[in-house]
């Protein structure tokens, strides 16, 4: 007999798990794989932040139950992601005109801010990214019910921002759409405005009554200053844009697989917080009824422990430093090696993906040639690049692009 | 709230749980990295093995999938949005989705959410006789569309503790099987309910047995004890190997837009349980722990009541099983429990089991027979 399945298709493979796949199967002892979206040591090794370990050394000293979080998630972790968002002198934040609700890590948090858009944000049904943007924002405003459109971002003759161009799309999108912004260390093309850049972008989607959304993945992972990385998303607020906002704590504190994340709405005042709570629970109850403990409570621990606070601020610079290190070495051993190239964009971007300007032929050797594996779009992540193979990195580059 | 205590009202984390994590957190090879989407290998494997048993000819004839999910809710909100993509056509937001009446509250939005527009109730419960309506589920089941998608509690019937029984639920399937009626399980008690994790799952593992193709949302936090790491799988059972690879693949996509992939934390906790003899037993032991101290509420709650003489029959409270019972409490007789003797129990007249400990058992009985007696 039949299956109710016959006619389902098989999903096309997920294009950054075929690049790690084919770099297992590579035999080369050279081989680097520059397709990982996790941080590695200088050792190529994963790294677990001391603060992480402290904090889970104290949660394993006390003797907690394991009783179901409230929807909304970990209070101490939702006020402590605000504040780390917001910045403790944010008016928003201390008038509690905003709702901050954990999530799934970044993908929870936007999904959720998409139903949430999706069934309460009447004016439109289009959400506008950055061209180029991370692989998984579409789907996920697709399956969430919205339209995408896109806006000039990434200049490829350049390697930089298109800032005209941004400008020019983001003033004709229609009043009252979503505008999605990276608030740092763009992914995929690590291409960020500069601050000059970013007070003009607010003004431009004040003028044009736009909603914004801001995807922070990255706090402290791209300049190694929370603050500093958060100055746009502050900045927005300020001028009285009453963004929506998602987190990640994957990336800054090391909590992948934890799912640690937070998805936020500033709010006219306290009373519309609450009513704007009530429906997200709403949202994410028949979604899994309440999220996982673990990730936010280590978060939670961390953020609200002075020491541990203190701890974790200087190891998401020592990840950030050795990311710009790596950067730094690389355009250096690439002018050793006698490349005539302008490879300034390598350390002008930031954070943790590079878009390196090359092409799909030149990726295409460099895999097969080097056993160095990369998207085909040119990204790198500059977090698979060590001390020890960055001269085989630039010596690659160089042979595939003199 | 659907969460244990122990005879001192207490919440139990489970000492095999506690064991597993001592043991995780001494294990510096561990790290924090990502799992694959649809969550760790050994989870999914053991989680489904539980399910469907270690010689379900499924898993023998490699026909089966799972999904990690946050929590038997993330399981079923993954096998909703599938079945609205891919069943009965594609994107067939019209196939109808029956839900026993009552059940649990959240069934209905998760597949509301999940974009059915065709929700509908089966006879369940029969407030009369206190038991299950048998004639008016297979009643709905014949006269429901082919193809309509029916929740199943595979125990433990939420809210009412009220199960078929093994001969009736061959009825049910017999039925559905010559209707083609879609069977999608909600298994959040495996365990819990009989304290045998095989008797448990008799219906779902019939239901097998008899070539059905279904989906089974399992939960871990209530036979775990993991309640807030949101520990759950979605068992696919199809037929055939080639099916099951397209229907996961699928669902890969749907998870990458939902959670992208699941918490580590609880998995790791429940695979390194399954997979070792020594703590697989010994959770079995916990398991059976909790479900004993509930049937001993029960039994002890049941003579009470007959000793009291409170009008009625109390027969109830210990045919059915689980967490769950449904008194029989009308919402007057309810709201007195409620107000007078603060006792809390939902309208429905549903009683949480695990709130009764020896030391509040004769109040109990005695508020009931009040309750009873005094309010018509």
């Amino acid at each position: 007999s039949s299956s109710w399945w016959s006619h389902v298709e098989m999903g096309p493979p997920d294009p950054i798990l075929g690049v790690t796949e084919a770099f297992k199967r590579d035999t080369n002892s050279k081989k680097m794989n520059l397709g990982v979206g996790a941080y590695r040591d200088d050792n190529g090794k994963p790294y677990v932040l001391n603060c992480v370990r402290k904090a889970e050394a104290m949660i394993a000293s006390k003797k907690m139950d394991k009783e179901y979080l409230p929807i909304g998630g970990l209070a101490d972790f939702t006020r402590a992601s605000a504040e780390l968002a917001l910045g403790e002198n944010s008016e928003a934040f201390k008038s509690g005109r905003y709702v901050t609700v954990q999530g799934i890590s970044g993908t929870g948090s936007l999904r959720i801010g998409a139903n949430f858009l999706q069934r309460f944000f009447k004016s439109s049904r289009d959400v506008y990214l950055p061209k180029p943007s991370w692989g998984n924002h579409t789907p996920i405003f697709r399956d969430a019910g919205l339209q995408l459109q896109a806006y000039r971002y990434y200049d490829p003759k350049t390697c930089s921002l298109d800032f005209s161009g941004a400008m020019d799309d983001i003033s004709k999108i229609p009043e009252k759409s979503i505008i999605l912004l990276h608030a740092c260390a763009h992914n995929p093309t690590g291409v960020d405005p500069r601050q000059e850049q970013w007070k003009e972008l607010a003004a431009l989607v004040k003028k044009r009554n736009l909603l914004v959304y801001f995807d922070m993945a990255y706090q402290g992972f791209a300049s190694g200053d929370i603050n500093r990385d958060a100055w746009a998303v502050r900045y927005f607020i300020e001028q009285g844009i009453n963004v929506v906002l998602s987190q990640s704590y994957a990336k800054n504190m090391g909590l992948y697989g934890e799912r640690a994340g937070a998805f936020t709405v500033i709010c006219s005042d306290a009373e519309e917080a609450k009513r704007v709570e009530s429906q997200l629970k709403i949202l994410i109850r028949p979604m899994y009824s309440n999220p996982p403990l673990n990730g936010a409570r280590i978060a939670s621990i961390i953020l609200n422990t002075p020491e541990l606070r203190k701890e974790w601020l200087v190891e998401v610079k020592g990840m950030a430093d050795r990311i710009i290190s790596m950067r730094t070495q690389l355009v250096s051993n690439l002018k050793k090696e006698g490349s005539s190239h302008n490879w300034q964009h390598i350390t002008d971007q930031i954070g943790m993906f590079c878009f390196t300007g090359l092409k799909p032929e030149q990726v295409e050797r460099l895999t097969k040639e080097f056993s160095i594996y990369m998207t085909k779009d040119g990204r790198i992540s500059v977090a698979g690049v060590t001390s020890g193979n960055v001269g085989y990195l630039a010596h690659a580059i160089h042979q595939v692009t003199k | 709230v659907a969460a244990y205590r122990t005879d001192e009202g207490q919440p139990w984390v489970l000492p095999v749980v506690k064991k597993v994590e001592h043991m995780i957190a001494g294990d510096n090879s561990l790290n924090h990295e990502y799992l694959p989407i649809l969550g760790l290998p050994e989870f999914r494997a053991n989680a489904s093995r539980i399910a469907l048993g270690d010689d379900s000819p499924a898993i023998k004839e490699n026909r089966i999938g799972s999904v990690q999910s946050l929590g038997g809710t993330g399981a079923l909100r993954i096998g909703a949005e599938f079945l609205r993509r891919w069943y009965n056509g594609n994107n067939n937001t019209a196939t109808p989705v029956y839900i026993s009446a009552p059940s649990w509250e959240n069934h209905n939005s998760v597949f509301v959410d999940a974009g059915f527009k065709d929700i509908r109730t089966y006879h369940y419960w029969d407030a009369a006789k206190r038991g299950l309506d048998l004639q008016g589920l297979l009643d709905d089941m014949e006269k429901a569309p082919e193809f309509s998608i029916f929740i199943l509690h595979a125990c433990a019937h939420n809210p009412t503790g009220t199960d078929p029984t093994p001969d009736q639920w061959k009825q049910i399937a017999a039925v559905m099987k010559r209707r083609f009626l879609f069977p999608f399980f909600d298994s959040a008690y495996q365990g819990f309910a009989s304290g045998s994790l095989d008797k448990d799952a008799w219906a779902v593992r019939y239901f097998v047995s008899e070539g059905f193709e279904l989906f089974c949302a399992q939960s871990f936090s209530k036979n775990f004890g993991l309640y807030n790491e949101r520990v759950g799988n979605l068992t696919v059972v199809g037929k055939d190997a080639d099916n099951v690879q397209r229907v996961l693949s699928q669902m890969e996509k749907i998870v990458r837009t939902t959670w992208s992939n699941p918490p580590s934390q609880g998995a790791r906790i429940v695979a390194t349980t399954l997979s070792s003899p020594q703590l697989f037993a010994e959770w079995k032991d916990n398991v059976k722990t909790m479900a004993d101290r509930v049937l001993l509420m029960r039994s002890e709650l049941r003579s009470r009541l007959e000793s009291l003489g409170t009008p009625g029959t109390w027969n109830h409270i210990t045919e059915q099983i689980g967490m769950f019972s449904f008194t029989g409490l009308n919402p007057k007789q309810v709201e007195y429990m409620i107000k007078e003797k603060h006792i809390y129990l939902m309208a429905s007249g549903r009683i949480n089991m695990c709130g009764l400990t020896t030391k509040n058992l004769d109040y109990v009985a005695k508020s009931i027979h009040e309750a009873v007696t005094k309010i018509q």
